[in-house]
């Protein structure tokens, strides 16, 4: 049993995951945001349980006589300027902004660590070609390819807007991916492996990438967060989601032309963002801080 | 140095070309016609647009627009856009408005954005500290716009502080609140990039040793730790300005200054491709200049990253 118990121990202490694991389980903001992150993602699961608490779940059953009129019973946070219920549209609004961050992270993430892992590990004339690629990429003015993007995906759904913020979301990504698999190329147990004459592949899905991708994936912790907001500010500027789609970055961009006549309009999917984005990063940052101890503080 | 220096000039002129071609490619994919758009609710005779077309060699294939473009460029000459108007002219009347919300912006990250995080750095785990973490993590969760109707409606509408919108009151008080917006964002990187680079060297051993040596508190912070936390600060910021100097579409936007985000964007609704065509080379050459600045600012502040 005692030897069970310290097995056990050393194996944590040798594993990253586990010690990483041990750092977050005692730390209180590691577990407020992660607790306001599922109640969200409950709510953009089943925006129809929580949707109809005060009356109607229907976030399109609108009474344009009550345009923009403040909170009164039934509509705890008041009406939009086409009279819908904004307590309803901010529930169903949830949806479509976590998807967008996380089907966005994802594909730039994709996209990093192929190109990231390729720069890194094979080096050389591969690593300046890639990395001039990158360079392009950042170089590029964002609203001219984020239009020429919009227009040649045709439609205006929450993957082509994923798609278009993932363009521009994957070069600072990618540097990270290179930076941390170059650190851990030249480790001992990856010189092993190479020795043990296993094909480059499994090098580097076994050995390589799980000890570099650690601080990779806090980092895409906060690009999430920067993607809802991204995509709030691309719908501001007329190139994200239109109606009838719901979105908390298409209210607040409906809401800000008449804020100083309807403020709730603004405040109340503003809050539900910020909640959101507040959550991501502290998340990210707790989730950096224990994956590298060295920059803790 | 030289060699690296060589090597750099050389990627640099090809991710410039990558990147002008990238842009050709994209406005000629821009979907509408700019040409059948300029007659107005008139439409134009099928002449005048085959003329309008030669004239700016629309009707030639893309490589060879392109290179047509890039000689001109050599020389020195934008082109005009679909109206006869000089490029250069129009982006001349741009550009100040943009230089002076992006170096406004730019003071003040510098000024709070270092300040704050050093107070932070040097008073590491104080409440100091966590209200500057707290603050940093707070703005960036707000999207700008939302941020800059509110200051608008606060300290122009509420408060009278400032004007509202446009650039009539001159510099700095046009500028100010707009500035302030657009410098938020950045000002919150700063700051943390500054703690955290502060509490790095103050944790480090040779500050250790100088402590131990007895040297003041002024001179070990005011000398090596403030020097040897200036890198990444000071690299961050020179990418900063460069971005900032790009124009910022939302804050000119919103606030009604004429810079060049503005025009950018207006442009690309019209399909005015000359136009746009000439922004994004300036965009590209401010970002390539920045990144060769930011290589000569890294070796010359710390000799490790010299290259050979």
């Amino acid at each position: 049993m005692t030897d069970q118990v310290l097995a056990q121990a050393v194996e944590e202490d040798t594993l990253g995951g586990r010690g990483v694991w041990a750092t977050v389980r005692k730390r209180v903001l590691f577990w407020v945001p992660l607790a306001v992150l599922a109640v969200l993602v409950l709510l953009a699961a089943f925006p129809g349980w929580v949707g109809g608490w005060f009356g109607s779940d229907d976030p399109r059953a609108c009474d344009l006589s009550a345009s923009a009129r403040p909170s009164s019973p039934g509509h705890p946070f008041g009406q939009d300027l086409q009279g819908c219920d904004v307590y309803t549209n901010v529930v169903h609004g949830a949806r479509a902004s976590l998807a967008v961050g996380l089907f966005c992270t994802l594909i730039a993430l994709v996209i990093a660590v192929l190109i990231g892992t390729l720069a890194g590990y094979v080096g050389g004339w591969t690593d300046s070609v890639l990395a001039r690629l990158t360079d392009v990429f950042l170089g590029f003015p964002f609203l001219l390819g984020a239009i020429v993007a919009l227009n040649s995906l045709g439609d205006r759904s929450v993957l082509s807007i994923s798609l278009v913020l993932a363009l521009f979301s994957w070069p600072t990504l990618a540097r990270m991916v290179r930076t941390t698999v170059r650190a851990t190329r030249d480790a001992e147990y990856v010189q092993a492996a190479k020795a043990m004459g296993f094909p480059t592949l499994r090098i580097l899905t076994h050995y390589v990438l799980p000890n570099a991708i650690g601080p990779v994936l806090a980092v895409a912790t906060l690009t999430v967060g920067g993607v809802i907001v991204a995509e709030s500010t691309l719908t501001f500027l007329g190139l994200g989601l239109r109606p009838p789609s719901i979105s908390w970055g298409l209210q607040l961009a409906t809401a800000q032309s008449r804020f100083q006549q309807a403020p709730h309009t603004l405040i109340y999917p503003g809050i539900f963002l910020a909640a959101t984005v507040l959550s991501l990063i502290t998340l990210g940052d707790v989730l950096r801080d224990a994956v590298n101890p060295k920059g803790r503080s | 140095m030289l060699r690296f220096t060589i090597r750099r000039v050389i990627e640099l002129v090809l991710v410039f070309f990558g990147v002008t071609f990238a842009i050709y490619a994209a406005v000629w994919a821009l979907p509408g016609d700019p040409i059948s758009s300029l007659g107005g609710d008139q439409p134009l005779s099928p002449q005048v647009v085959e003329r309008i077309r030669e004239l700016y060699h629309l009707n030639d294939p893309l490589w060879s627009q392109y290179f047509r473009y890039i000689g001109n460029l050599l020389t020195g000459d934008l082109g005009v856009d679909f109206r006869g108007r000089s490029v250069a002219e129009r982006l001349a009347t741009r550009w100040p408005v943009t230089i002076r919300l992006a170096v406004t912006a730019w003071i003040i990250q510098v000024v709070i954005g270092v300040g704050l995080g050093l107070l932070a750095g040097l008073r590491k785990n104080t409440w100091i500290d966590r209200g500057v973490l707290i603050m940093t993590i707070l703005v960036a969760s707000v999207p700008i716009f939302v941020m800059a109707v509110t200051a608008q409606l606060v300290f122009g509408v509420k408060l009278s502080l400032v004007p509202i919108a446009g650039v009539n009151d001159g510099w700095p008080l046009s500028y100010l609140l707009p500035a302030t917006v657009l410098a938020i964002y950045g000002l919150a990187a700063v700051a943390r990039l500054t703690r955290g680079s502060v509490v790095d060297t103050m944790s480090s051993d040779f500050v250790r040793a100088l402590w131990a040596k007895g040297l003041t508190r002024r001179r070990v912070i005011g000398i090596h730790v403030l020097r040897n936390s200036s890198i990444p600060v000071l690299t961050y910021l020179a990418i900063d300005l460069g971005a900032l100097l790009g124009g910022a579409v939302v804050t000119e936007g919103i606030f009604n200054l004429p810079g060049v985000g503005q025009l950018l964007f207006e442009s690309i609704r019209v399909h005015e491709g000359p136009t746009v065509v000439g922004i994004a080379t300036a965009l590209i050459l401010i970002f390539l200049l920045t990144s060769v600045v930011v290589d000569l600012l890294n070796s010359l502040l710390d000799p490790r990253i010299r290259h050979d």
